[in-house]
């Protein structure tokens, strides 16, 4: 039987709305405070402000938006840029596969426009709502990708690049931090096993010393590039994965920090 | 008002939404073979850590990039731990602004 051919009572169904709406809430907080930060990187990075806003709209993936800033900051041609977003934002193929038995039945088009929302934040509510109903439902998909997360990351962008210009001195308020600190912290997020902590290690260490003899931007190109190709020779029987990579469960561990979902014995999924 | 960044979003547009469309709309993407979902899954932590590192570490100077030791790994590390054990990133990026600001205004570099 499909997802999809399970049908939850109302009550089931009112129920979950319910609380998709308060985790929701939670991820609006987070969207808007990281928008924010984001608008205040772009700023001083030079990006105008429909610059700043249409790279949230049309890019709409925090770590991608937030290393563009970084890399245009740094001079990396955009060829570079453009490789790099498309790498960091391959994840999303995990997310895409997990989520499409759920959706395969709502309309070709509807789903076109599903897959642009289609974020770590967007993925973990949705996927945590449609679970507890045993099928999908596409009202939660429009709050967790639309009202938990789009609107409030533009919004938030807007008034973060508007304001950005009036703070004096930037570094004195720790702006200068933000962005390395929000990119381990996501890297954390996606760490669930000892392969990502190996990629994670042998990217920062190839991308530190790569930087240092050929500049930042091969650098980071290096690390990201590398990184990964060592974590795969981690053996699986050491990997220590929580949810073997690759597979449907590894795509749920993919979510955003702050929205996990952990792993119980028995197999089930409760949220930290 | 410069506009030119806006080519370079819609770039990144069209380099990020067959990635989300994929599976949503060509179901096939499931036989995508094992290990190239492997390394896309691993892709993430690498170039996100690589990123930290490198802004972090790296430094450039008149005679090249130079290794930078300061303020910054403390709140970063601190990011990093809070994250680890709260899974909260707000709360780390307040702690690491925090700890940056507290820090210079001490004098710290």
């Amino acid at each position: 039987m499909s997802p999809d051919e399970i049908l939850a009572p109302k009550d089931a169904l009112a129920a979950s709305r319910r609380r998709l709406v308060i985790e929701a809430a939670g991820i609006v907080v987070s969207a808007m405070g990281f928008g924010f930060v984001y608008g205040l990187a772009a700023r001083n990075a030079g990006f105008s402000p429909f610059e700043a806003m249409a790279m949230s709209a049309l890019a709409f993936g925090g770590a991608a938006q937030f290393a563009a800033v970084g890399y245009v900051a740094g001079g990396l041609a955009w060829p570079g840029v453009v490789l790099l977003t498309a790498l960091l934002n391959a994840r999303h193929l995990l997310y895409s596969a997990a989520i499409a038995p759920w959706l395969r039945d709502r309309p070709f088009a509807e789903r076109a426009v599903m897959a642009h929302l289609l974020t770590d934040e967007a993925f973990a509510l949705s996927m945590a709502h449609f679970r507890r109903l045993g099928r999908a439902d596409a009202w939660g998909y429009w709050v967790a990708g639309i009202g938990a997360t789009f609107i409030p990351w533009n919004l938030a962008t807007l008034a973060g690049v508007l304001v950005g210009g009036s703070i004096p001195e930037p570094n004195r308020f720790g702006i200068d931090v933000i962005f390395p600190a929000a990119m381990v912290g996501l890297a954390i997020g996606l760490i669930s096993g000892r392969r990502e902590i190996v990629a994670a290690i042998v990217g920062a260490g190839v991308g530190v010393a790569v930087a240092l003899i050929a500049g930042p931007a091969i650098g980071i190109i290096a690390g990201g590039l590398i990184g990964p190709a060592v974590g795969l020779a981690v053996p699986a029987s050491v990997a220590n994965e929580r949810a073997p990579l690759g597979t449907g469960a590894s795509a749920e561990r993919y979510a955003m920090p702050g929205a996990h979902f952990d792993d119980e014995p028995d197999g089930g999924d409760r949220r930290r | 008002m410069n506009t030119q960044l806006v080519l370079l979003a819609g770039l990144m547009f069209l380099v990020t939404y067959p990635s989300r469309a994929l599976g949503l709309l060509a179901p096939a993407m499931d036989r995508l073979p094992r290990r190239a979902l492997d390394y896309l899954q691993l892709v993430g932590p690498a170039i996100l850590a690589a990123l930290a590192a490198v802004n972090v570490m790296v430094v450039a100077t008149d005679s090249g990039p130079r290794f930078h030791v300061g303020l910054e790994w403390l709140a970063v590390g601190a990011c990093l731990a809070i994250v680890a054990w709260r899974r909260n990133l707000f709360l780390g990026l307040i702690a690491a602004v925090a700890i940056a600001i507290i820090g210079r205004a001490a004098g710290a570099a």
